[in-house]
């Protein structure tokens, strides 16, 4: 119990092991939801213009969701190890119910005279879709994306136990050592990665759509 | 013998069914744990963002909590809680650490739901309630509750799926649960055990989600019911 929080010696000392570490869990999150987004967009895109197919949708993605992400990854594992595809594997799937969900929120949201402005203004649907809609979704759809990046790098620490993680390994260390410091490390790492993402994720979509500012603070 | 046999024969040896490392342990264990952790965080949490959003302060912080909740991760929460609060030597010595944790991880979700919730009543019908003489009691009582209500009981299931998540990551903090055959199947490397301990946590899971829902469509007024028909789909809120 004498064990200090942070021993400063061993933190100078496994410097580069904290920065490769924070490095993998930058690559995890990114990757995760890069994928995720590239699954989600599609599907959000079917669920807002084919009605009928809006519920399976939101349905499938939120059961994905309800499976805790221990009982997720240890479904993987036998399949395809202790590895990174199993890692991404399961983060890109917490990814997908809250990226689709804001994605068919977002379009939802744009009012139908736009819609029709645009139309008559001779949009064909793709560039209507690329050039208005999704212009005027982007608000909606990037809080989606912060929530799914700052809950993603949460995750990324459970890996740790499938022997990713990222700073989750230096949890996991802590864990299993029963010593405080890289414990406090990896967990202050992974809540100031995530404080980070949504901060610079906030102002890349002020910068992007400057006219999302009025909508931003909903 | 093949993985899907394996899980077969693991789910129908007798061993895995007694004692306290037997299913029927682990899974009281948890459900217990995830009730107590629940009712604790409800008790806490819904009084106050009740409160704050029927008087209608406090709202950045309300709605904030939620974004922060977020950022804190689980696994280091429940580590770092049994680093501060357990008894090494103990029988059971990551129970009090554990439940401490789930708390404190389901409370600030819980309070924004319950805030959104209450801010979210039509404000016209508060101010026909208002304008009929109710005083506040009876506005928050028989009013602004009653129709906030199907979304509060929405937050409530949210989080109880998410406590019996977390406490599955409780194994890791030396505590019980379903949770240990997932990750003492990590450590023997013994597929069988770690699939029937995800299948085991998944249906604890499933159960939760569709009992509190089935819960959830009981308690809501009849008056309500047509309402809830809207077919927008709500986005996930974040605030800039």
């Amino acid at each position: 119990m004498s064990d200090p929080w942070v021993r400063w010696d061993w933190v100078s000392d496994h410097g580069s092991d904290i920065l490769a570490a924070t490095r993998q869990h930058v690559e995890l999150t990114a990757i995760a939801v890069g994928i995720g987004l590239a699954i989600s967009l599609p599907l959000g895109l079917m669920a807002h213009r084919w009605r009928r197919s809006e519920g399976p949708i939101l349905g499938f993605t939120g059961a994905l969701f309800t499976i805790p992400s221990l009982a997720l990854f240890a479904l993987l594992v036998p399949f395809t190890g202790l590895s990174r595809t199993t890692a991404e594997i399961g983060l890109v799937t917490f990814t997908l119910l809250i990226l689709v969900r804001n994605i068919v929120a977002g379009l939802d949201g744009v009012p139908d005279e736009v819609r029709e402005a645009a139309h008559g203004m001779g949009f064909r649907p793709l560039g209507q879709l690329v050039r208005v809609e999704l212009p005027l979704a982007l608000p909606v759809i990037v809080a989606g994306i912060r929530i799914a990046t700052v809950t993603t790098i949460g995750l990324v620490t459970v890996t740790g136990l499938i022997g990713q993680g990222g700073l989750g390994s230096l949890i996991i260390e802590g864990i299993n050592r029963d010593f405080r410091t890289p414990l406090v490390v990896g967990s202050a790492g992974s809540i100031l990665l995530a404080v980070l993402a949504d901060v610079g994720l906030a102002a890349t979509a002020r910068l992007l759509a400057p006219w999302s500012r009025r909508e931003a603070g909903q | 013998m093949s993985l899907p046999g394996d899980v077969v024969t693991w789910f129908t040896t007798g061993d895995h069914w007694r004692g306290d490392f037997g299913v029927p342990h682990r899974l009281y264990e948890h459900a217990v744990m995830s009730t107590a952790a629940v009712v604790a965080a409800v008790l806490i949490a819904l009084p106050v963002g009740i409160w704050l959003g029927h008087r209608g302060r406090g709202g950045a912080v309300a709605i904030n909590l939620a974004n922060v909740g977020r950022a804190l991760p689980s696994l280091a929460i429940l580590a770092l809680f049994q680093q501060a609060f357990g008894l090494r030597g103990w029988p059971g010595f990551g129970a009090r650490p554990a439940f401490v944790a789930l708390v404190a991880l389901a409370v600030p979700p819980l309070v924004t739901n319950a805030y959104v919730a209450m801010r979210g009543v039509d404000r016209d019908v508060v101010e026909a309630a208002r304008g009929m003489g109710m005083t506040g009691t009876e506005l928050l009582w028989r009013v602004e509750l009653p129709i906030a209500l199907p979304l509060v009981l929405a937050g409530v299931r949210t989080a109880a799926v998410q406590v019996v998540a977390t406490a599955t990551l409780a194994a890791v903090t030396a505590w019980g649960g379903l949770g240990r055959y997932i990750y003492d199947g990590f450590g023997q490397r013994d597929n069988a055990q770690i699939l029937a301990g995800a299948i085991l946590v998944g249906l604890l899971a499933l159960t939760t989600e569709l009992g509190l829902g089935a819960l959830q469509r009981a308690v809501v007024s009849d008056g309500l019911r047509p309402q809830q028909r809207r077919r927008s789909t709500e986005p996930v809120v974040v605030t800039a």
